[in-house]
């Protein structure tokens, strides 16, 4: 339960990480809080050439309004996220679904970006960040570029960052939720990992949009129109919970799971329906 | 850029329980192999190694942090503070140390150190937590022996205590 040897880096800018990710490319991981990395360090389950330690780094360090959305440094703790004055009002969803991810003890040095990077697919903030059609803002030697979720979560601890790129930050859009949002977890322990996640925000025109966490191999999102009577709304979460399949592990089945979608899905639906009327 | 080739040892230097320490770490050696290997330091305990277990919670710049999900080089600079530095001195206990006793919050003890260290941090940000803020709190430990209980009200009692509300329990001889 010790990690393989590898070659330590601590850049002191940006630019010094992105040049270090040039030179070592597949062989190097980035580390920020390391909750997810420095354990599958010590599993061996990844075994990097080097490490490039970007915690210390300032410059990621912050969260700002930008351009009608909240821009979070890859840097940026879970906890600091969660204690940050504005979350409540700008980013309601968020601010009910963060306190379920991990512990207290792991939000503390957890990084948002880093969880959204790791792309485990029962992760809450790879959640968020898909049901409010959220952005990734990846940095290489060459520049910049954005990718929204869907084109950045690929599958399983899969996602469209090269591997010259550094995430520089997250961007979720402001004020999506305002009207309503309801979040809902079940996992054997509360911060285990979500045996199924599911989030439901209101959006434009009366419809509700919602996102599936731990059933597929990237969160699904699927949005409900207004005058969708609520025995249709089941109707339509039973077929998708069929169509994710879902699977077997430790922690549940699949059947278990598909039950768990139908039975909490449609019942978020009208919680945030309820909110927004 | 601090670079540690991942065949070389690196100083490391950081205040642990106030005190400044150093000693010598490879770039891949966890802060708990450093504290307990390297410094001596055994009051820190190890167990999954893998950040589920909590026994190993430490706080690091005043936070609570799994140290087996830390490396060592990485609290280098920073401040770092473990169970032995909760007490005064050697013989004393603070309140939650001996609101752990009173209420038989423990009983082999291996995961104590990592949930006092936790909840010294979090009575610090929420003095006065309600019970489900604690056990969301103590659901980043596992403790096999004493079934939670004791450890809810120790921990009230403790909260209580250092919000002055409860009178401090009379020098009890041990």
């Amino acid at each position: 339960m010790k990690p393989a040897p590898f070659t330590y880096l601590r850049p002191d800018t940006v630019a010094e990480a992105v040049a270090a990710l040039a030179e070592h490319g597949s062989g190097a991981r980035v580390l920020a809080g390391g909750q997810s990395l420095v354990a599958m360090l010590n599993f061996r389950l990844v075994q990097p050439e080097a490490l490039i330690d970007i915690s210390r780094l300032e410059e990621l360090k912050s969260i700002d309004l930008r351009d009608g959305a909240i821009e979070v440094g890859a840097a940026v703790t879970q906890s600091e996220f969660l204690n940050w004055p504005g979350l409540r009002e700008h980013a309601p969803f968020i601010a009910k679904a963060l306190p379920w991810v991990g512990h207290f003890q792991t939000r503390n040095r957890g990084t948002v970006c880093g969880s959204i990077c790791h792309a485990d697919p029962s992760s809450e903030l790879p959640l968020c960040l898909a049901l409010l059609d959220g952005e990734v803002v990846l940095r290489s030697s060459f520049g910049e570029r954005r990718l929204k979720a869907s084109e950045f979560q690929e599958g399983l601890l899969r996602t469209a960052r090269q591997d010259d790129e550094l995430v520089t930050a997250v961007r979720f859009p402001v004020g999506v939720g305002a009207d309503g949002a309801a979040f809902r977890e079940v996992a054997r322990r509360h911060g285990d990992f979500a045996i199924v996640a599911i989030g439901a925000v209101a959006s434009e025109a009366g419809c509700v949009r919602c996102a599936i966490g731990g059933v597929a191999d990237t969160p699904i999102c699927f949005e409900i129109g207004p005058d969708m009577p609520l025995s249709e709304v089941s109707d339509r979460v039973n077929r998708l919970a069929w169509e994710l399949g879902g699977y077997d592990d430790i922690h549940a089945s699949a059947r278990y799971r598909r039950d768990l979608v139908r039975r909490i899905a449609p019942q978020l639906i009208s919680e945030v329906r309820a909110c927004a009327a | 850029m601090r670079c540690v080739n991942s065949d070389e040892k690196t100083p490391v230097a950081f205040r642990l329980n106030g005190a400044e320490v150093r000693g010598h770490a490879s770039s891949r050696m966890l802060l708990t192999d450093f504290l307990r290997n390297e410094l001596g330091q055994t009051g820190t305990h190890v167990g999954c190694e893998h950040g589920v277990c909590g026994c190993c919670t430490v706080r690091i710049d005043g936070v609570a942090a799994r140290a087996c999900l830390t490396l060592a080089v990485q609290a280098d600079g920073r401040s770092v503070d473990t169970v032995e530095g909760l007490a005064e001195h050697k013989d004393a206990l603070d309140a939650l140390q001996r609101a752990f006793r009173k209420h038989h919050a423990l009983q082999c003890g291996f995961c104590t150190p990592g949930i006092l260290m936790s909840f010294s941090d979090f009575l610090g940000r929420n003095p006065n937590p309600d019970d489900q803020e604690i056990q969301e709190v103590l659901g980043g430990h596992i403790c096999r022996c004493t079934g939670y209980a004791g450890l809810m009200k120790a921990i009230r009692e403790a909260a209580a205590e250092l919000r002055g509300e409860a009178p401090a329990p009379a020098a009890e001889a041990s």
